[in-house]
């Protein structure tokens, strides 16, 4: 019987990998990178992450482009939220993932500070070729079913679910 | 270019002026009391026809051990006659008022309440003086040189998620 | 049958009809267009109030990307600015970092002494940064209001760009190539004819894009007539740039207050007369052309030379001397430690930006780090026009309007 639903299992990973909607949430400099990697020379198309869905409701990857504030803490946190699972997190560029050259009164050290994070992509702004390399990185992840913020949820799920 | 508008405050206003000039800037260090005064005088009159706010701000002098600590600059600039000139008042921490251009320039609403959100200085007139950077739970003035650079108020960290 | 019609409208005659109004709500509602939206170009939240699908009133809040570029800038030393510059208005970094430089020679005294070379390629990679801005946002621009294809044809042409610059400072977008006296490095071999095959394929493309947009009655349609600011209004204002020549007034840095050698170079400025969003879509593709043309008489002029002024305050000793004598150590040692040591003095410098009028007000105090920086940022003024200029539009003519500020976060929340 387990035979059946990890192969299901792994069928529906197949999919999932190579159907991720973005939700690019873009603030700054890396959002410029982010339109040439949509763009037709370092097509993100091709693998299968064409169409950023703009509301959260919708998409499973949530993009973090750009620095994060303090003031944009609490709307990072509700639309990751409002996400469904499964969902995965991409901070693309070094603000993203650790604050980059920022450190101030304003600026979060890294978007990790208020969601979990799956990938990170160092760069200021990284080259395309980079966020192709981290999205092929991810979609292992996804094959493998897993995932910070689905590890996150089972281990909620089964410290409910558990003996009490 | 400006000289001549500096010669015109100086006859005109005398001594709630004093003038100086810095590698090609023409700035007025104007009284506080007099600066609307002065202001629409410069945007009316028709050889000074100062009719576009370029920008406004406030320099903190606490390590210039200069006194009064701040002063607050507004940069304005003619289109027909091509000139510029900077108008600057000097206020103590104890006293961070200014009266409010905004009735003279609409465009620098947004810049005065930067220069609040940022220092601390109070714009009397101003329609809507609230923050503008930054959230309204942040406490103290950012770029006063006796603010640390570092020193963070978060809103919101992750708990919960684990 | 008027039984017929009674059962199914509930009414009895026509007359009723006019009553029905008063069952609709008639209340204004509260609509937030969040920091996280598709259609805009920024992060910025506007809090709409609402009657229908009608604006009444809109509170815009910036902010969201406030990464304290004055208190940085305060904490660096002179050279070590410059990466910060880059990321204020990111689509054209280049001329941000020109405009810093511009600033701080002006309190050296360096202003007209810099080698012809370097001028000649501050004003070359200067305006590939605003060719590079016009193309972004008339791509996104046109791209939020649904026209796919031209964002991908500009987008196409704005990387050829990119690969170019990458050849030049070692950065596709944020590049820190200017420093104080000149530039940090000469343009690499095969520069001159690369960039004259760029410049043709992209007016080619120009024309690909006029061709689809130019005419199209529903980009017409939802840019013509909308966001109109009349020349009082925009100086009463302050706005500059592509806004204001959309608005009929005849004003731009390069020629009313010439710096660098935009003396020695022909070209025209465009000036609209409607001061709609479609004059300032217009405005900037004539733009995008007058820069193609200077760019052409620029590599028909620049000299040889040395690229970084040679003066021991500002710049970096050449390689061979830092190696092989004491003196030349000591001076690259302090050099990069201490900071440029700027004397005491205020001054403010203001370039043609791609948005408009750019400006750096610096304060320098003697010691290698700026006591005050502060940047005048030309999207910030225009975003607080904004909530005035949506009043009594549908919701769906603040995409256009917003698009054609050209508003960009880095650049506006500083």
């Amino acid at each position: 019987m387990e035979f059946v639903t990890s192969k299901l299992e792994a069928a529906a990973n197949w999919g999932r990998k190579f159907s991720l909607f973005t939700y690019p949430f873009v603030t700054a400099c890396c959002g410029m990178e982010f339109m040439s990697v949509a763009a037709p020379k370092y097509d993100i198309a091709r693998f299968g992450a064409e169409f950023p869905r703009f509301s959260p409701r919708q998409s499973d990857m949530l993009m973090v482009v750009g620095t994060i504030t303090e003031k944009q803490g609490p709307i990072l946190r509700r639309v990751y939220e409002q996400m469904a699972e499964p969902k995965w997190v991409i901070a693309f560029g070094v603000c993203a993932s650790t604050g980059g050259f920022y450190q101030n009164y304003h600026a979060m050290p890294g978007c990790d500070q208020v969601i979990p994070v799956d990938v990170y992509i160092p760069g200021c702004p990284p080259r395309p070729e980079q966020v192709l390399d981290a999205l092929i990185m991810l979609q292992k992840k996804v094959q493998e079913g897993r995932g910070e913020s689905i590890d996150s949820y089972r281990r909620a799920m089964a410290a409910q679910t558990g003996n009490q | 270019m400006a000289r001549s508008v500096l010669d015109a405050l100086t006859s005109r206003f005398g001594d709630a002026i004093t003038t100086r000039s810095d590698h090609g800037d023409e700035v007025a260090v104007v009284a506080r009391d007099r600066l609307v005064e002065v202001a629409t005088f410069l945007r009316d009159d028709p050889a000074m026809a100062f009719d576009s706010p370029v920008f406004c701000t406030c320099l903190d002098r606490l390590h210039l051990n200069e006194d009064p600590r701040f002063e607050v600059s507004w940069q304005l600039r003619s289109l027909r006659h091509r000139q510029r000139i900077r108008l600057a008042v000097q206020v103590p921490e104890e006293d961070a008022r200014v009266p409010s251009l905004t009735g003279v320039w609409a465009g620098l609403d947004w810049q005065e309440r930067e220069t609040y959100d940022m220092y601390g200085i109070r714009f009397d007139g101003h329609h809507d003086l609230r923050r503008i950077y930054l959230y309204e739970e942040f406490v103290g003035w950012p770029l006063r040189k006796d603010y640390p650079k570092e020193k963070r108020q978060p809103l919101v960290r992750r708990t919960g998620l684990e | 049958m008027s039984s017929l019609k009674t059962y199914v409208l509930g009414r009895k005659t026509a007359e009723d009809l006019d009553r029905d109004d008063d069952d609709l709500p008639n209340e204004l509602m509260t609509v937030n267009m969040g920091p996280s939206h598709p259609a805009m170009h920024g992060t910025v939240r506007i809090v709409l109030t609402v009657d229908g699908e009608r604006v009444v009133s809109g509170d815009v809040q910036p902010g969201f990307l406030h990464r304290c570029f004055e208190k940085e800038a305060e904490h660096a030393t002179w050279t070590q600015v410059f990466p910060y510059t880059d990321r204020l208005n990111y689509v054209s970094p280049m001329l941000n970092n020109v405009g810093y430089a511009m600033a701080v020679e002006k309190l050296l005294d360096l202003t007209g002494k810099l080698p012809r070379r370097a001028e000649y390629i501050r004003v070359i990679v200067g305006e590939i940064s605003r060719i590079t801005d016009h193309l972004t946002c008339t791509g996104a621009s046109a791209m939020e209001l649904g026209a796919f294809t031209p964002f991908l044809y500009l987008l196409k042409s704005r990387e050829w760009f990119y690969q170019l610059l990458e050849k030049v400072s070692g950065a596709r977008l944020t590049h820190s190539y200017v420093r104080i006296g000149g530039v940090f490095a000469d343009l690499p071999d095969g520069f001159h004819d690369e960039l004259l095959g760029l410049l043709d394929k992209t007016e080619a493309v120009m024309v690909e894009v006029e061709a689809l947009l130019n005419n199209n009655k529903i980009f017409h349609d939802r840019m013509a007539g909308v966001g109109v600011l009349t020349a009082e209004d925009c100086t009463r204002l302050g706005i500059t740039g592509p806004m204001l020549r959309a608005s009929g007034v005849d004003y731009d840095v390069r020629k009313d207050f010439p710096y660098s050698i935009y003396d020695d170079l022909e070209f025209d400025v465009p000036v609209g007369s409607k001061g709609d969003c479609f004059d300032r879509y217009l405005v900037r593709i004539a733009e995008i052309r007058q820069s193609i043309r200077i760019l052409r008489q620029c590599l028909a002029q620049i000299p040889d030379g040395p690229i970084i002024v040679d003066d021991p305050r500002v710049a970096l000793p050449p390689k061979s001397e830092t190696y092989n004598t004491i003196e030349g150590m000591i001076r690259h040692f302090k050099h990069i430690m201490d900071g440029i040591r700027v004397p005491p003095g205020e001054a403010y410098t203001f370039i043609e930006g791609g948005n408009g009028e750019l400006g750096f007000f610096i304060r320098a105090d003697g010691t290698g780090r700026p006591y005050k920086c502060y940047v005048r940022s030309p999207s910030f003024v225009h975003l607080s026009t904004v909530g005035n200029t949506i009043k009594g539009h549908l919701i769906a003519d603040i995409v256009p309007i917003f698009g054609m500020i050209n508003m960009i976060g880095g650049e506006c929340d500083k």
